[in-house]
């Protein structure tokens, strides 16, 4: 599936993240899955929340740096192997990848969010393994 | 020693009127030459002709650092290239630079002045000085190498950095004179103490120090550290380069060269002349100069006149050390820099109104720049590495725009304080 990440750009100071959190809170965003990048002085914050939109749009008006990405969400069991197995059917169609997370569902599933240099590439193997990372899955 | 007694003791009445017989003619000689200044006379129904004396001076119009750029490369000169021997350059407010040529006669005349000036710091035939002024299109580093081989001492043509090739040679060549800019002799002198070399141990004796501000503490620090007498000289390329003046070993001002750099005192905001003795800004008008002569050219240096005569027994009128700008340039490890600069910088690569904040420090003896840059939405990816990119691009940009290094770091929006919807640019934490 492919989804809208918020990324956010943060200075290395304590409270930062912080105050990230607490907008998107009061808000009443819910936050999925995040990620944080990191230089020595700066960092990228990742975020998958259940409303992009709304969270670009509220922390552009708190002034942050912010953009979204095209990223994919790849449905993916819980179980030794998996990432393995991903990145092989990725690694062998040519796919390069920026960055990938993932995040647990629950005992069973988990979900990896990657970030390719050309999504819709990406996207298109994935769907073409559909059926095999679906077998690998069960 | 007086090089040139003649001149530089000569009466007020006498260098008046010398410099006006030269004023007469470098107005005709520019009138004449330069369109963009011929105009500028004409909107004032101004002939040549009116300029009789140095008392008419104030009625000219004056020459802005635009000017240059506006005509740039060789607009101004006054001669054709066949006569131009030798171009040099400075940095200019936005990118292009300010050029300036001399011919052969301009080149004697510059070599003199400087003679003049190490002989006033109290240089001598039998000295040995160290040019650590950078060589090339900077005036520091040839104007000072003329010179000294003029005045008859010997030249170590060095150039800057290098440093501790710089005191080796101290050491094997028995450096008797050294003239870099100021907060570069500390630094000599910090790397000097990391070496385990005392001054003492080496023969230094004067320094000739220019091309940044520096204060009456920095003097004796310097004074102290490396056991010299630490000697201010004042110059612009514009002008000439360094010798337009310089101390005497009484250092209570600098010695200008009036003769051919006739100077006056503006107030920078009603630009007209102030009284005597009242602090505003230093014009220059070069009186002798073929190549690109200059009529009141607005240095923004901000300083007095001091028009006694010296106890070293020379009548050429004094300027006091600089007390700032009119502008807002800034001096960073002796080389010019505008905000302007770092504006079109950032300009280019984002196509809109750029952020930032410049910060210089002084860290040990030596200048740095650290500039931060608002992250604004065209300029933020999602990847470290194209962040990390554009930091280095900035950087590299700021390099050859400048010719000076700085630290380039990347903030949030917003976080770069706003006075009155209009961010503050520069902090400047030196102390002069």
């Amino acid at each position: 599936m492919k989804i809208k990440q918020v990324s956010v750009f943060l200075e290395n100071r304590s409270g930062r993240l912080k105050e990230v959190a607490q907008i998107l809170g009061d808000a009443g965003i819910n936050i999925s899955a995040f990620t944080v990048a990191d230089t020595s002085d700066f960092g990228v914050l990742r975020l998958i929340v259940d409303n992009p939109e709304e969270a670009f749009r509220i922390l552009k008006e708190k002034h942050f740096s912010v953009r979204t990405t095209d990223v994919l969400l790849v449905n993916s069991s819980n179980k030794p192997g998996a990432l393995s197995h991903l990145l092989n059917i990725l690694s062998n169609e040519g796919i390069f990848i920026e960055y990938l997370y993932a995040f647990t569902v629950n005992d069973d599933n988990a979900v990896f969010v990657v970030r390719p240099a050309n999504v819709d590439k990406c996207y298109s193997v994935i769907e073409r393994y559909k059926d095999e990372l679906n077998s690998h899955n069960k | 020693m007086i090089w040139n007694e003649k001149i530089e003791c000569a009466s007020r009445d006498e260098m008046a009127a010398l410099q006006g017989t030269r004023l007469v003619k470098t107005v005709r000689r520019i009138y004449h030459n330069i369109p963009s200044y011929r105009n500028k006379m004409q909107e004032t129904g101004l002939l040549p002709g009116d300029i009789k004396s140095v008392e008419d001076i104030s009625r000219l119009p004056f020459t802005n650092k635009s000017d240059l750029r506006d005509n740039y490369p060789f607009g101004m000169f006054t001669v054709p290239m066949s006569e131009i021997v030798r171009i040099h350059a400075s940095s200019g407010t936005t990118g292009k630079s300010t050029v300036v040529g001399y011919t052969r006669n301009d080149l004697q005349m510059w070599s003199e002045v400087v003679t003049r000036a190490l002989c006033m710091a109290g240089v001598h035939k039998n000295d040995i000085v160290q040019v650590a002024y950078g060589y090339g299109l900077f005036t520091g580093g040839l104007g000072l190498h003329y010179g000294t081989e003029n005045l008859g001492a010997t030249v170590i043509p060095v150039s800057g950095g290098n440093t501790k090739k710089q005191i080796e040679l101290m050491q094997d060549f028995g450096t008797s004179v050294i003239a870099c800019t100021p907060s570069y002799a500390l630094y000599l002198a910090e790397v000097m103490q990391e070496m385990g070399i005392t001054p003492g141990s080496l023969n230094l004796r004067v320094g000739i120090f220019g091309a940044e501000p520096w204060t009456e503490n920095m003097r004796r620090e310097i004074e102290a550290k490396l056991q010299l007498s630490a000697i201010d000289i004042y110059g612009l390329s514009e002008v000439v380069g360094p010798g337009v003046s310089c101390e005497c070993s009484h250092q209570t001002g600098m010695h200008i060269n009036e003769d051919h750099f006739l100077p006056e005192i503006i107030d920078p905001d009603t630009l007209e002349p102030v009284k005597n003795g009242e602090t505003g800004e230093l014009v220059f008008s070069t009186i002798s100069k073929e190549g690109i002569p200059i009529l009141r050219y607005r240095t923004r240096d901000l300083t007095r006149l001091i028009y006694d005569k010296c106890e070293c027994g020379r009548t050429l009128v004094r300027m006091e050390k600089c007390k700032g700008r009119s502008d807002d340039m800034l001096i960073i490890r002796g080389v010019n820099v505008f905000p302007s600069q770092i504006e079109s910088v950032l300009l280019e690569m984002s196509e809109t109104e750029p952020h930032y904040l410049l910060i210089i420090e002084r860290e040990g003896s030596l200048d740095v720049l650290k500039l931060m840059v608002e992250v604004q939405e065209q300029f933020f990816s999602d990847e470290i590495r194209e962040l990390e990119a554009l930091r280095k691009k900035i950087t590299n940009a700021i390099q050859s725009t400048l010719g000076v290094s700085a630290e380039v770091k990347l903030v949030e929006p917003k976080t770069i304080e706003r006075t009155a919807g209009k961010a503050k640019r520069v902090i400047d934490n030196r102390k002069f």
